[in-house]
Parts: C-alpha cells; structure tokens; sequence
C-alpha cells in the first residue's frame, strides 16, 4: 500500500525561525493522528503537505506525489478541513459548497448534487439555504467538514475537527470521521492537541514537538499488545505457580509480595491462568490489563529529547 | 442518490478542463457583483451615453429625420476624433466609477472570512484565481468601454461607407487599446486595494483617493518644477495621452504613447506586488 505520509528529512523555516526540523518518517495508516502541543508545528506541517509554505530542505511525499514537484496532483486529491473559521459569509451552504466542489473540477450538475448530498451527510441539509455567517460555531465546523469531501477526495486532512464543540457535537464529529474511515479507501490525517479525539479516530499517531518527530505509535498494535501484559495478584500459598506459568512460555516477573506481572505467550489464554491456579490451589484475587492509554505514550514522548522515529 | 442515503460516498465522475477552472471564480464573483442594486443601476446608466451617441450618427445621416425635427439638414456633427474623444472619455469615466462600486467586493471578503485556503487546498493557483476575480471586472467594465465604443465606430462606418472607416481605423485602434490599458490598470488597482483594505467602504474611497491624489500630486510636481514629465504619475492624463495620439488631436501633456504605456505597465506591476503578498492561503507574521 502506498504510504500516506513520507517525510524525508522536512525542514520548514517561516521568516528567520525554523518551524519543522529534520522531520524522517513514513506512514501507512488509514486514520494518522497528528499530536502535539501547541505551537509543535503540526498546523506547518499540514500547511507544507498542502503546499501552503515551501519546505527549506527535504521533502515529503502524500500518497506518493512528492510536494515539491506534484503539488496540483496533491490538491486533486486531498480535502482540507482547516482550523480556523473559513468561509464566505454572504453565501448560502449549499451555494459555497457548490463553488467549492466546482473549484475541485466537478460539473456544474454534480457539483449541486454533491452539495445537498454533504450537507445532509454531515447533518445541515435542514439549513442548507441559510447563509454561512448566520451559523453557529459547531455548524460552521460542519460546513467545514463538508466543504473538505465534496470533491470525493482519497485523504482528508481535518485540522482540529472538534474546536469549539459541545460534547454531542463533538461526539458525532468523531462517528463522521469512524464511518468515513470505514466507507471505502478514503484515508484521514487528523490533527488535533486533544488526545480522545486521536484515540477514538486513529490507527497511528505521530507526535511532534517543538517541531521534530518525538515519537510514533502505531495504535492498533499498542492496543493489541496491551492485552498480553498481565497483572495478577494472588491469595494462598503460591508456591510453584509462577513456575507453572513459565512452564507454560509466560515471562513472569515478581512485582511485589503476591503480584505477578506477565506477558502472555502465544496461544495462552486467561482461562489457561485460571486453570493453573486451581491445580496450583491458589486463589486469583485480581487480574488486570496493562492500559498504556495515548495519555500515556503522549506523556513519555514529552519527556523524550530530541527523537527519530 | 436518495437524500435519506446519508454515508459518505466518493466522486468518481468527469472533471471540468483544468484550463478554464478559474472562470468558475468569475462567474460567483459576477453574480455577487449583481446582487447589488445600484451596481446593476449604475451599470445601465453607463450605457446612456453610447445609445446617445448612436442616435446623434443616425439622426446626422438621416436628412429626412433632421427636417422633421427642424434642424440644419447639411451638418449636424462631425464624427472625427473629438467625437470619439469624448465618448471615450465618458465611457472611462463610468468605468472607474463603476469600479469603485464593485472593486472592493473582489478580495476583501475573502480575505476578511479567511477564505483563501479553502481557494487554494484545491488545484487553482494563486495566479488564478487574481486572474478570476479581474476577469470578472475586466468584463463587466469591456462592456462599457470599447464595446460600445467599437460599436458606435462600426455603426458610422455602416453608416458613412467602408471608406470611412478604412480612413480612421486608427479611431478604432485607439479606442480598444486606450480602453484596455485603463480597465486592466482599474481592474489590478482594485484588486490590490481589495487586498489591503479588509472594509468595502473603504477600499472604494481609497481607489478614488489614489487616482485624485496621484493626478493633483502629478499637477503639483509639474508645476513646482516647470516640467511635464510628472504628468506620467497621472493615470488619467496618461489615459487621455493615448487617445489623443489615435484620435489625431493636438494634446501636449509631454507624455508619449510609449511612456505611457510604460507607465501603466509599471503601475499594474506595482499592483501585481501588492497582490502577491496578500494573496495567500496563510499570511506569515513577521
């Protein structure tokens, strides 16, 4: 499958400072999550995707047309949501996205079409003939999101999707992306700084900071890698039952009187546990999952120095 | 596709030519223009003049009409390049007042919603999407300028013989190139001040400020220093210059056609400056 995201070695300088440093790496996902504090340069670098700056050195690549040389096939092909209000306020909905999906190369007629079918898709079609100035915050943001796949485009890049959401809003801003995600090869970069909206949408997340890449998670992986860390904490005399997990091929390790910490071989499962302690007559007071939540990964990387994915 | 039918769906049908894309932005700005009453008023009333013009050819060529109403039947005006000149001029006129209406419409509003990425995350370039937005007013303003003009020329060629009009071709010429050289400078002007003044109203009232200003600034070096050469600082007089050179009349700015055309070039690059640094999907503070 064609990488969505290759960065090689992506320097961005706005005026004398230098945004995006050294940025090397490559992403195959079809939801990547962009994460970061404000002002890591994650705004630049969809910018920079975009074509909006032009990079000082290296390059990047979004589904395989390289920025420098096939900007145009890019935009052809990607649907921006941007962060910040972005609109005509003097036109209706269905008039703006229709210029917009004429703007992307549509037919007048399917241009149209394509406009009352969005609206409805993202849950304005009742307010398609109003103007654009006279919504509210969390409609504008819809509008937005409609505007970015009227053209049918094979990424979307959402920008902080979720801004200036109420809870519902938000909530169903996140089922649009899960199902958009699901519907066909349409593959998403969202960018966001909260980490609910990323861990709800995302199969990989890049984390940058200060402008350089700090860390990258691929999430379905953390997730499934997650449930073969187990913590067990047992009641009796448990003599002989972490040799009998060993024996079995689990990694035990003592974490305390009575706790074991083990990572699951292939093959074993929970109720193997079970089975061994009862032949073992030791009693399973508690038995958890490792839960390395983003909030966790997004913590770590915080602290990491300067890093290379 | 049903409109209950509300999952996401790509579009996998025909694309429109890349080439005439940006005409898509004229035709929004164009109908946005007209949404504007005393635009749609103000663009009918520049067309009075014209209609005026062409009676007075066929009232001058119709001997039977002229003793009907009582008027000298051998002469009634000449049609030579002060006849032109001054519908020109006219013409000229309504079309920079016409564009102090519609001008500030161009960009300013864009630019206030903070519009532009969504014009250029797309495949329109910034280039055209400037040349979108001036077509638009280089149209409507072509309407009102060398069309008419070209019209009341090949109306008095009909009229007077095609020796006529072999004879003053160069009334022809001079209309279509004076005409251009000033709608393209009013077109690049009001763009670039629609791209600096976020307020309609103001940048309407700043394009009439700039050419009032530059013509009494012009007149004052002129006669400060006893030259004429500041008079290439006046677009109006520039604009007057060039028909005068075609229509054959003695008019003595000390300005040459080729320096005016000079000139305008300068001042539309002044314009296209202004414009690349505003025109932008994302400004960079400094």
């Amino acid at each position: 499958m064609t990488p969505t995201i290759e960065l090689a070695g992506l320097e961005v300088h706005l005026g004398k400072r230098k945004i995006l440093k050294d940025l090397t790496c490559s992403l195959s996902g079809r939801t990547i999550g962009l994460l970061g504090p404000n002002g890591a340069g994650k705004s630049t670098l969809i910018n920079t995707l975009l074509g909006f700056h032009k990079p000082s050195a290296g390059t990047a690549r979004l589904l395989g047309n390289d920025i420098r040389t096939q900007i145009e096939q890019i935009r052809t092909t990607v649907g921006f949501m941007p962060e910040n209000d972005s609109f005509i306020a003097n036109m209706t909905a269905v008039g703006f996205l229709r210029m917009m999906a004429e703007l992307s190369g549509l037919p007048e007629e399917a241009a149209l079409e394509r406009a009352h079918e969005s609206l409805y898709y993202v849950g304005l079609g009742e307010s398609r003939y109003r103007k654009l100035g006279t919504y509210s915050l969390g409609m504008k943001q819809l509008a937005k999101l409609a505007q970015a796949v009227i053209h049918g485009p094979k990424l979307v890049i959402l920008d902080e999707p979720t801004n200036g959401l109420d809870p519902p809003g938000r909530q169903r801003m996140i089922r649009m992306i899960r199902e958009m995600k699901e519907a066909g090869d349409l593959r998403i970069i969202l960018c966001s700084h909260l980490l609910r909206d990323i861990e709800e949408t995302c199969e990989e997340v890049l984390i940058l900071k200060d402008g350089r890449v700090v860390h990258y998670s691929n999430l379905e992986e953390e997730r499934k890698a997650n449930l073969r860390f187990v913590e067990l904490e047992t009641f009796g005399d448990d003599g002989g039952f972490v040799d009998a997990l060993e024996e079995l091929g689990c990694e035990c390790a003592m974490a305390g009187e009575r706790r074991v910490k083990m990572v699951l071989s292939e093959g074993i499962e929970i109720r193997d546990l079970y089975r061994v302690a009862e032949s073992r007559n030791v009693q399973l007071r508690r038995l958890s999952y490792r839960r390395d939540s983003l909030e966790d990964i997004f913590l770590k990387a915080m602290e990491t120095p300067n890093g290379r994915v | 596709m049903a409109v209950y039918k509300r999952s996401y769906r790509g579009y996998s049908g025909p694309l429109t030519s890349r080439r005439t894309r940006f005409l898509v932005i004229s035709r929004y700005a164009a109908r946005g223009i007209f949404k504007s009453r005393i635009v749609t008023g103000l663009f009918i009333l520049c067309f009075f003049f014209p209609l005026i013009m062409i009676a007075g050819l066929y009232l001058n060529h119709n001997v039977r009409v002229l003793s009907m109403i009582g008027m000298r039947t051998d002469h009634l005006m000449d049609i030579n390049g002060q006849f032109f000149m001054v519908l020109m001029s006219s013409q000229c006129s309504m079309a920079f007042l016409l564009t102090a209406f519609i001008g500030p419409n161009m960009i300013a509003p864009d630019l206030a919603n903070n519009a532009l990425p969504l014009y250029f995350c797309r495949p329109l370039s910034r280039m055209e999407y400037v040349l979108g937005k001036a077509s638009v007013i280089l149209m409507i303003l072509s309407c009102i300028t060398w069309i008419p003009g070209l019209l009341v020329f090949g109306i008095e060629t009909t009229l007077s013989g095609a020796s006529w009009g072999w004879q003053n071709i160069r009334f022809a010429a001079g209309i279509f190139l004076g005409s251009a050289v000033w709608i393209c400078l009013l077109a690049m002007l009001a763009l670039a001040l629609s791209a600096w003044v976020r307020w309609k109203l103001v940048a309407g009232a700043l394009l009439l400020g700039v050419m009032f200003v530059s013509s009494g600034f012009a007149a004052a070096v002129n006669a400060v220093l006893r030259i004429q050469s500041a008079s290439y600082l006046d677009p109006g007089k520039i604009l007057t210059a060039i028909f005068g050179k075609f229509f054959n009349l003695p008019l003595d700015f000390g300005v040459s056609l080729s320096g005016g055309l000079l000139a305008y070039a300068i001042m539309c690059g002044i314009c296209i400056l202004l414009l690349s640094r505003k025109v932008r999907a994302f400004e960079v503070v400094k």
